[in-house]
C-alpha cells in the first residue's frame, strides 16, 4: 500500500476548475517531484492532502486522497486534526511569512512538540532537531526571534518544526524559491539528507526542473491543471516525452551551452477558467495537429513505467 | 572610450537602528569599478544583498552615491545638477523586476509609454504620439490595438514587455534590467531575454543587466562582474568567466547552479555559512569566513581586483591566472 495515493482529484474554486483529474502515488520513503508554472495547480493539490484548503471558496469536486490507506476528504475534524503534523507536515516558500515573528524560534518548534510528542517536548529535544537541520550554535539559537536568522536559517527552522511532528510525508512547496543558488544548494542537500536519515517521503513542489534531479526519484509535470506527464526523474530529464516537458527543458539557457537564440515557448500560460479545449498545451505546440485542438487526450501509459498525456508521442 | 565608466563607486546607506542605537552605515556599494561600452551588454551577478542592484540605481542616480565618479558617454554624471541630468536620464533607462508594480495600474498602457514621450518632449503633435505608441508595442510583440488597455488585462510576460516599451520610448543607449525575468514562468523567461536581444541587435543597446541566475547571464552577457558584498570579486568575459571560474566564491556560486542533465553533474562546491551581513563586513577577503581555500592574510588583507593580460580580473590572494 502507498503512502499517498491520490485519485483523479478534482478541485473547483467557485465554479472555476484549478485542478482537473490528478492522480499521485508516493511510496512510503519515496520522493516524487510535482513541477509546473504559476497556476497549474500543483500547489493546490498539494495543499489538498491535508485537506489546508479553505472551503468555501474551495470545494473537493470528485476523487479521493488515500493517506495510509483512508480517504483524507472523508475525515472527521478530529481524524484531520491526527493527520496534520503527525502523518504529513509542510515546508512553504516564504519561511519569513510561516513563522510567528513574536515567538522565539524554540518556542514555536516546542509548541509543535507538545501537540505531538507531549513527554519530548523540552529544550533538549528542540536543541535536537535545530542541531539536525544544520543550525549553527543551536543552544544560542532557540532564544532568536525569526527576524534575527536569515532566510536560509529561517527555512531551517520550518524544516524543524515540520520534523518535530515525526511525519511520514513532509510537502516542501517551493522551499528554495525565496533564496540565493548557494543556500538552495544547501537546503536540497538537507533535505535529501534528511530522506536517507529519517526513511520520510517527500513531495516536492516546484517550478524548477533544475533541482529535482537532486531529490526525486519520479517527476510529474503538471499544464492547466492536469499532469500531462510522469516518469522516473532521470529518464524525464534525458529524455522527456511530451511537447511541453520537451519545450520546457529547451527554453531554459544552460551554463556552458552556446546558443544564440533560446527556443521560447509562444504564448502563455493559460490560466484556470481560459483553457482551451482539446489538448490544454495545443495553443503553443509546435508540434500540435488541427485534431489536438478537439480531442482531449488521456494520460496513458508509454513504455516502461512512464505516463503521457499526448498520442501523438514518438517512442 | 566607454559608453558607461563607473569608478570606484560607493554607495553608503544610513541605517535607523532603534532610538538609543549609535546611527551606522551599511557599505551596499563599496568601490566598483566597471565599464559598459557601446552595444554592450554586461552582467551583474551575485546573492540577495551583494550590492547589484543598489549599484544599477545608483548608475542612473535614483540613489546618490557617496563617492566615485560615474561617467556616461564624456560626462560625469555625478556632478550634473537635476535639469542637466534629466537630458542625459533620456539616455539611460530604466527595466524593474516585478512588471506587476513597475506600471500604474490606473493608466492605460498608451498612457504609461507616452508618458515618457511627454517628458522629453519627443512627440510634437497627438498623431506621431500615437504612431511612435503604436510603434512601440509593434516592437515589443504586443498589439498595438491594445494601447487603451490596462496592465491588469496582461500576463506577467506582456507586462514585462510593456516595461520594455516604455524604456524603450526615449531611444536610449543604456537599458538597466534588474533581474527582467525573474518573476516570469519558465516558459515565457526565454521569450523576454530574445526580445531584449533582437532590441540590443536593432539598435545598438548596451546593458547593465542584474540577475542572480548566472545561465542567463551567461547566455545574454558578454562580459560579467561577480559581486560580493559590495564588491566585485571577479570579472570578464562571461563566457571564461563561466567555463573557468578564478575566484573561489565564483566557482562555488556556478556549482550551486542546478542542473537539469544528471550526466553532466559536476561536483557542489557547498558553501558554509551565509553570505555576512553588509552591517559588519569581516576584515581582511570579505569572502573569507566561507572561502573553502581562504589562508591566514585572508583574514587580514582585503585583496585588490588585479587585472589580468587577458581581460580577466580577479580579488583573490590566491587566485593564479
Amino acid at each position: 500500500m502507498p503512502l499517498l495515493d491520490i485519485r483523479d482529484l478534482r478541485i473547483d474554486f467557485g465554479s472555476t476548475r484549478v485542478v482537473d483529474g490528478v492522480s499521485l502515488s508516493l511510496a512510503e520513503g519515496g520522493c516524487l517531484a510535482l513541477v509546473g508554472e504559476s497556476g497549474c495547480g500543483k500547489s493546490v493539490t498539494a495543499l489538498s492532502i491535508a485537506r489546508l484548503l479553505p472551503t468555501p471558496p474551495a470545494r473537493y469536486a470528485a476523487g479521493e486522497i488515500a493517506l495510509q490507506g483512508r480517504d483524507v476528504l472523508r475525515m472527521t475534524p478530529a481524524e484531520l486534526r491526527a493527520i496534520r503534523g503527525g502523518v504529513v507536515s509542510y515546508v512553504f516558500q516564504e519561511p519569513g511569512a510561516s513563522l510567528n515573528p513574536v515567538l522565539r524560534v524554540g518556542a514555536q518548534i516546542r509548541e509543535t512538540l507538545r501537540l505531538h510528542r507531549p513527554r519530548e517536548a523540552g529544550e533538549t529535544e528542540v536543541v535536537r532537531l535545530l542541531k539536525q537541520v544544520g543550525i549553527p550554535a543551536p543552544e544560542q539559537r532557540t532564544r532568536d526571534y525569526p527576524h534575527q536568522l536569515s532566510g536560509g536559517m529561517q527555512q531551517r527552522v520550518m524544516i524543524a518544526m515540520a520534523l518535530a511532528a515525526a511525519p511520514k510525508l513532509l510537502v516542501a512547496d517551493e522551499p528554495t524559491t525565496a533564496l540565493d543558488v548557494t543556500i538552495q544548494a544547501q537546503i536540497i542537500e538537507l533535505l535529501a539528507e534528511l530522506r536517507r536519515q529519517l526513511g520520510m517521503a517527500i513531495l516536492l513542489i516546484t517550478h524548477n526542473l533544475g533541482i529535482v534531479g537532486d531529490l526525486a526519484d519520479r517527476v510529474a509535470v503538471m499544464y492547466a491543471g492536469q499532469i500531462v506527464e510522469e516518469a522516473a526523474t532521470g529518464d524525464l530529464l534525458r529524455r522527456p516525452l511530451h511537447p511541453y516537458t520537451q519545450a520546457l527543458l529547451r527554453s531554459a539557457p544552460i551554463l556552458g551551452r552556446e546558443q544564440d537564440r533560446l527556443e521560447a515557448i509562444p504564448g502563455t500560460v493559460p490560466v484556470p477558467g481560459q483553457w482551451p479545449a482539446g489538448c490544454r498545451f495545443a495553443p503553443r505546440c509546435p508540434m500540435a495537429r488541427s485534431e489536438c485542438r478537439e480531442q482531449v487526450p488521456v494520460l496513458a501509459p508509454c513504455g516502461g513505467d512512464r505516463l503521457v498525456r499526448c498520442p501523438f508521442v514518438e517512442t | 572610450m566607454p559608453l558607461l565608466d563607473v569608478q570606484d563607486l560607493r554607495v553608503h546607506l544610513p541605517v535607523r537602528g532603534p532610538v538609543w542605537s549609535r546611527p551606522t552605515v551599511v557599505r551596499a556599494v563599496d568601490g566598483v569599478s566597471l565599464t559598459v561600452e557601446a552595444g554592450e551588454a554586461v552582467g551583474l551577478v551575485g546573492e540577495s544583498g551583494c550590492g547589484k542592484t543598489t549599484l544599477g540605481r545608483a548608475v542612473l542616480r535614483l540613489v546618490e552615491p557617496t563617492a566615485g565618479r560615474i561617467v556616461f558617454d564624456g560626462r560625469e554624471l555625478t556632478k550634473l545638477e537635476r535639469g542637466a541630468l534629466r537630458g542625459l536620464r533620456r539616455r539611460m533607462q530604466m527595466v524593474f523586476q516585478d512588471p506587476f508594480n513597475s506600471l500604474n495600474p490606473r493608466r492605460t498602457v498608451g498612457e504609461s509609454v507616452g508618458e515618457a514621450l511627454d517628458i522629453h518632449r519627443l512627440a510634437p503633435t497627438r498623431a506621431a504620439r500615437s504612431e511612435r505608441i503604436a510603434g512601440l508595442l509593434t516592437s515589443v510583440g504586443l498589439d498595438p490595438a491594445h494601447a487603451d488597455r490596462y496592465p491588469h488585462e496582461f500576463s506577467g510576460g506582456q507586462r514585462q514587455r510593456i516595461g520594455i516599451a516604455r524604456a524603450l520610448a526615449v531611444d536610449p543607449q543604456l537599458l538597466v534590467c534588474d533581474e527582467p525575468v525573474s518573476a516570469l514562468d519558465v516558459s515565457v523567461q526565454a521569450q523576454v531575454i530574445n526580445l531584449l536581444r533582437d532590441v540590443q541587435r536593432e539598435r545598438g543597446l548596451a546593458y547593465l543587466f542584474i540577475s542572480h541566475d548566472l545561465a542567463v547571464v551567461e547566455h545574454f552577457c558578454q562580459r560579467i562582474a561577480v559581486m560580493y558584498l559590495g564588491r566585485v570579486v571577479e570579472t570578464g568575459p562571461s563566457r571564461a568567466v563561466c567555463r573557468q571560474p578564478r575566484h573561489p566564491y565564483t566557482q562555488a556560486l556556478l556549482s550551486a547552479v542546478p542542473v537539469v542533465d544528471p550526466q553532466s553533474k559536476r561536483p557542489r562546491i557547498i558553501l558554509t555559512g551565509e553570505v555576512p551581513s553588509p552591517l559588519a563586513p569581516p576584515p581582511g577577503c570579505p569572502f573569507h569566513p566561507r572561502c573553502p581555500v581562504a589562508e591566514g592574510r585572508c583574514r587580514t588583507e582585503a585583496p585588490a581586483l588585479r587585472m589580468g593580460s587577458d581581460g580577466r580580473a580577479v580579488a583573490c590572494h590566491l587566485a593564479g591566472d
